[in-house]
């Protein structure tokens, strides 16, 4: 999933404090798994801009909503009825759905809820960790599922570097060395002997280096 | 090992001798006057000089200027080249950059992460790694071509070394891991700085075993210790650091007003003992910030004088 973490509510507060009509608009996907922008969420930051806004004795409407996504023209257009009636939406979506509503409804201002960090798992409710950075071209066969890019903070492909220690990262020791996760499980499997094999200088084009990636699927283009 | 460059470095160790080398930090300001110095405290007790590149990710002066100063002091230098702030176009473009002042020597490292130094907010690069680094100074030599495969003109002659900790984890893939960086391309090795003599000793007994010793040239690396603190220091808070308790207890145990003294005593009974291990080549020392008890080491240590080449 694509995991986010709840913004600071004065940075909130900042940035629609002189609005008077305000539509906070949650997503039922990801950011509901990670307690970062769904319906619990919405509502929470629904009632502390009531109580932001009562305390300075300003009258502001606060309207809310949860879509089932907000990546998704489908769900977004539940709300093209509404939403004029609005001077600004603050969306708790991942950065996917807020630029998604704000290219939708172009002339609203849409505020991000939540900042968007990586794509993780939930290791534990209350730690989510990173897994893939969408290098557009996955190595996880030659490195034992575990990958490199994600996993080791210098994202090297022949690891480890000499910083790993008793299995931790020299960056943070909370960290694990994402290298000898990759060796000890190599070892798990028996294929030990792979560590050896050099692998090559990476194309970074179907990254981020490659600028905006699309994926052009025209057997399934209606 | 043919010799394949004109590297004064690669020739001596060619020759069979033991090779010294040390290393110089360049300043965190532009006087020049800063490098010159410490080249000239230790010129005459060693055959190359290592410029570190930005060491523990604190911006300084670039390593490649620091080397070209030393080149026009008629020195040596091993240009330390890490794959954390530049790109293929950069790193290969800084590689013939070095070539055009005949800078014939180059260490290719992936660098400290740069949380530790003083741009904590900078991203950092990593387009390619160390062990690929080895791999493009090779193929810009040998095959006198630039990663794009495009033909470059007057290849750069480096003689290709590369950094090895024997003591960082997991110790199972630490020979496997040179031998990695031999199949790359490396030519010669400096090590970390070694205080457990008997756990590097395993390791090259385990890269002997392996015949690295017969393809690569390993420099053992040593630092001394100026004081108890500093070995405290290196133990607890540097990583991949192996000192071990006796070394601190015998550091600790000195008065303090002896202790460096101490440490470069230890530093010298370790150079008597790695020059009877099988594969060792020569020694790197880096007396970070010491640069004047070199001459002293080297001295001591039965090292000098140094070896002179064609």
């Amino acid at each position: 999933m694509i995991v986010a973490d709840k913004k600071p509510i004065e940075e909130i507060i900042e940035e629609v404090k002189d609005k008077h009509t305000i539509f906070i608009v949650g997503c039922n996907e990801c950011v509901t798994v990670c307690e970062a922008g769904g319906k619990k969420e919405v509502g929470i930051l629904a009632s502390a801009l009531r109580i932001y806004f009562l305390k300075e004795g300003k009258e502001v409407k606060i309207d809310e909503m949860t879509l089932q996504r907000q990546c998704d023209h489908e769900y977004l257009e539940e709300i093209r009825n509404v939403i004029d009636k609005y001077d600004a939406v603050v969306s708790l979506a991942c950065g996917v759905g807020v630029q998604f509503m704000a290219e939708k409804y172009h002339s609203i201002p849409v505020y991000p809820g939540v900042n968007t960090c990586f794509m993780g798992v939930t290791e534990k409710r209350g730690l989510w960790a990173e897994r893939c950075q969408g290098c557009g071209q996955c190595i996880l066969a030659h490195t034992g599922g575990i990958c490199p890019i994600s996993r080791c903070a210098k994202r090297i492909l022949n690891g480890p570097c000499g910083g790993s220690s008793n299995g931790h990262c020299e960056i943070r020791k909370e960290l694990d060395c994402g290298w000898q996760l990759i060796i000890d499980r190599l070892k798990a499997l028996g294929r030990l002997d792979e560590y050896e094999k050099i692998y090559p200088i990476k194309n970074w084009s179907f990254e981020r280096s490659g600028g905006p990636r699309q994926v052009v699927r025209k057997d399934v283009q209606e | 090992m043919k010799v394949k460059t004109p590297s004064k470095l690669e020739k001596i160790l060619a020759s069979g001798c033991l090779a010294v080398t040390s290393e110089c930090g360049p300043p965190r300001g532009s006087d020049p006057e800063m490098i010159t110095r410490k080249a000239n405290l230790i010129k005459s007790h060693v055959d190359a000089i290592n410029i570190t590149d930005n060491q523990t990710s604190v911006t300084r002066l670039c390593s490649l200027a620091a080397c070209i100063h030393l080149k026009l002091m008629g020195l040596e230098p091993v240009l330390q080249m890490v794959t954390r702030d530049r790109n293929r176009i950069a790193l290969q473009s800084d590689i013939l950059g070095a070539a055009s002042f005949d800078i014939h020597n180059i260490l290719c490292l992936s660098g400290d992460h740069q949380s530790f130094g003083d741009c904590p907010q900078g991203q950092n690069v990593y387009d390619i790694d160390s062990m690929q680094l080895i791999q493009t100074v090779r193929y810009m030599r040998d095959e006198g071509k630039f990663l794009g495969g495009d033909n470059l003109h007057r290849s750069p002659q480096m003689f290709v070394g590369a950094a090895a900790n024997p003591f960082a984890d997991p110790f199972e893939i630490r020979v496997p891991r040179l031998a990695k960086k031999v199949a790359a391309g490396a030519e010669f090795i400096q090590t970390q700085c070694i205080y457990n003599l008997d756990k590097f000793e395993l390791w090259m007994k385990m890269a002997c075993d392996r015949g690295l010793h017969e393809k690569v040239h390993i420099l053992a690396g040593l630092t001394p210790l100026k004081s108890a603190g500093m070995a405290r220091y290196m133990k607890n808070r540097v990583p991949g650091m192996d000192v071990p308790d006796e070394v601190v207890k015998r550091i600790a145990g000195t008065p303090k007003e002896k202790q460096p003294e101490e440490g470069i005593k230890i530093c010298i009974e370790s150079i008597e003992r790695l020059k009877k291990v099988e594969g060792v080549h020569g020694f790197h020392i880096m007396a970070i910030e010491w640069e004047e008890m070199v001459p002293e080491i080297v001295e001591k240590g039965g090292l000098y004088p140094r070896p002179k080449v064609e």
